[in-house]
């Protein structure tokens, strides 16, 4: 018999399985689920993207572009990222268009770890971060935020967690899981505190085009941040793209050299057809985006006055598409909760443990599917609250949704 | 006349589903349900919202699969009513479903419904050709309902195909 972990690498096989992937099996072998654990668009791409594709399949774009990505996409986010954050990027040698935001992320810590040096985390966080920094050498260090807090990372506890091995902050806003957006004055007092401890930001924007009540600020934008902050976003959330595959990375010229050395030994460049999709994305896909925020604005203001009439205690998101409702009054842990709604009522919501320590007693929910399932998922969770109820005294008020 | 963001939003959501509760709109546009019951109300007295028909697709259903045909129709206008006059006389038939006065090769787009090939024949030479100033017909018979209105009869893309679960 081979032992298998004496041939692998130890610190793969140390990586923890991400939590979602457990809950993934038990819900997929199961019928009539609604399900409010996906962290996808439940819109399909736009009729028009996917025709350019398409095309550019028939018309043989079949090779691979430039390293960076095609020039004609990389000037169309060049231009968007000017209209639409007001930051400006060389086309030529500022853009790398990667394997969703997740290779750009991936990329990025390559590019800026030593072994050992530190990257925060703001927890609750993308299930991703923190196996990222450590499969690139790096030590990830949570920072913890609340739900008194509307879960918003305040400077004074960043200026905490840093260390002389801090070398960076990956920051996500808005956040998945919990849907928190950092206002420009949020992220004012974290720039301070990066500028004065010469930290670089890794900001992750794929959520960027749904934030719902204040307008979008990258923290590139800030006096003296533009120089030191790494901006990725990608195509998934905004245009409903997931199984496209396509993201990008914008940084100072420096940092993107370093990269692009990188991506180009690990993935040479994104696929060249579905780069054509991206461009028409880009060029006209404007009002579909704001189409989908619009919808997206309307079940996000439904999920969360439902949630807490039914006793769920929930703040109002600014952004993404999930929500965080508390679930400690029912004195079940995130799991026990996740599990028994799902047994019982069949309704899939993902354990805020899977996204960090500070995630329990939270559940992540999804309205990214449609009203009349959400308002059923509604009805079941609150079934369940009540066969819960017997010593929680939450449901004494009945609300029929 | 113009309108505020939350009514746009209650007529956006409207047109997409009218089958739902004040209360559930009222929770989507963050409003009481009050509010919404007398936005509503004020929509439908300035005839904004003008009624709240079902899409159906009658095909489907033995005994009541209907022929439709799309006429265009060539007219001389009436001094002082232009082309409203003879219109009235079209739109009054129940026969008629939609009625569009259109720019270009013809006058007036008139969409007819009826239970076979032969009542609408009848209804094009006996009815329509008979009314004063109709000039001429030309009628289309419609084979197939792809989408409608804006919604694909049966569509692909309605399908979920994502995973139960995803990060």
């Amino acid at each position: 018999m081979i032992n298998y972990n004496q041939l692998l690498a130890t610190q793969a096989v140390k990586l923890q399985p991400s939590g979602i992937r457990k809950f993934f099996d038990v819900a997929s072998k199961m019928e009539n689920v609604i399900s409010l654990g996906v962290g996808e668009p439940d819109f399909v791409t736009p009729w028009a993207i996917r025709d350019m594709a398409i095309a550019s399949i028939e018309d043989g774009f079949t090779s691979y572009t430039a390293n960076p990505g095609l020039l004609e996409l990389r000037e169309e986010i060049a231009n968007y990222m000017e209209w639409r954050y007001h930051l400006s990027y060389q086309p030529e040698n500022q853009i790398i268009v990667t394997i969703g935001a997740s290779q750009a992320l991936d990329t990025a810590f390559r590019a800026l770890l030593n072994p050992g040096e530190e990257v925060l985390i703001i927890e609750p966080a993308f299930v991703s971060y923190q196996a990222l920094v450590t499969m690139a050498g790096g030590k990830p260090i949570p920072v913890s935020t609340w739900a008194k807090n509307n879960f918003k990372v305040t400077a004074e506890q960043i200026e905490k967690a840093i260390t002389a091995k801090t070398k960076a902050i990956l920051l996500c806003s808005p956040n998945n899981p919990t849907g928190t957006f950092l206002n420009k004055q949020d992220l004012s007092a974290i720039a301070e505190v990066v500028k004065k401890h010469n930290l670089i930001v890794v900001s992750d924007e794929i959520y960027a085009e749904l934030t719902y009540d204040e307008e979008y600020n990258s923290i590139a934008t800030l006096p003296g941040m533009y120089e030191r902050t790494i901006v990725i976003n990608g195509f998934s959330k905004a245009f409903a793209m997931t199984g496209w595959r396509l993201g990008y990375v914008c940084a100072p010229q420096p940092i993107i050299e370093v990269m692009l050395k990188i991506h180009q030994y690990t993935t040479m460049c994104a696929p060249h057809m579905l780069q054509h999709g991206a461009i028409e994305a880009l060029r006209n896909g404007a009002e579909q985006v704001e189409e989908m925020r619009k919808s997206y604005r309307r079940r996000r203001n439904y999920i969360v006055e439902a949630l807490n009439q039914i006793g769920l205690n929930c703040h109002l998101p600014g952004g993404a598409f999930y929500v965080f409702p508390s679930i400690q009054n029912t004195g079940l842990t995130s799991e026990q909760f996740a599990e028994q709604l799902l047994m019982k009522e069949r309704v899939a919501v993902v354990p805020g443990n899977a996204f960090g320590e500070s995630g329990e007693g939270y559940i992540r929910c999804s309205y990214a599917t449609s009203l009349q399932q959400l308002q059923e998922a509604i009805r079941r969770i609150e079934k369940f609250l009540q066969s819960l109820g017997a010593n929680t005294k939450l449901y004494e008020r009945q609300v029929s949704l | 006349m113009k309108l505020t963001n939350e009514e746009l939003e209650i007529l956006a959501i409207l047109e997409e589903n009218h089958r739902q509760s004040v209360k559930s709109i009222a929770m989507q546009v963050q409003l009481s349900e009050n509010k919404v019951a007398e936005l509503i109300k004020k929509l439908e007295n300035e005839n904004i919202i003008v009624s709240y028909p079902a899409l159906i697709d009658w095909s489907k259903v033995d005994g009541k699969e209907n022929v439709v045909a799309m006429i265009d129709v060539k007219v001389t206008p009436k001094r002082g009513v232009g082309f409203d006059e003879v219109a009235e006389k079209i739109y009054r038939f129940p026969e008629v479903t939609s009625l569009y006065l259109m720019s270009g090769a013809y006058d007036l787009s008139v969409t007819v419904e009826g239970k076979t090939m032969k009542e609408i024949a009848m209804f094009v030479s006996d009815k329509l050709s008979t009314i004063d100033n109709v000039l001429s017909t030309t009628t289309h018979f419609m084979l197939k309902k792809y989408k409608h209105d804006g919604v694909i009869i049966e569509g692909k893309d309605d399908q979920d195909r994502r995973m139960v679960v995803a990060p």
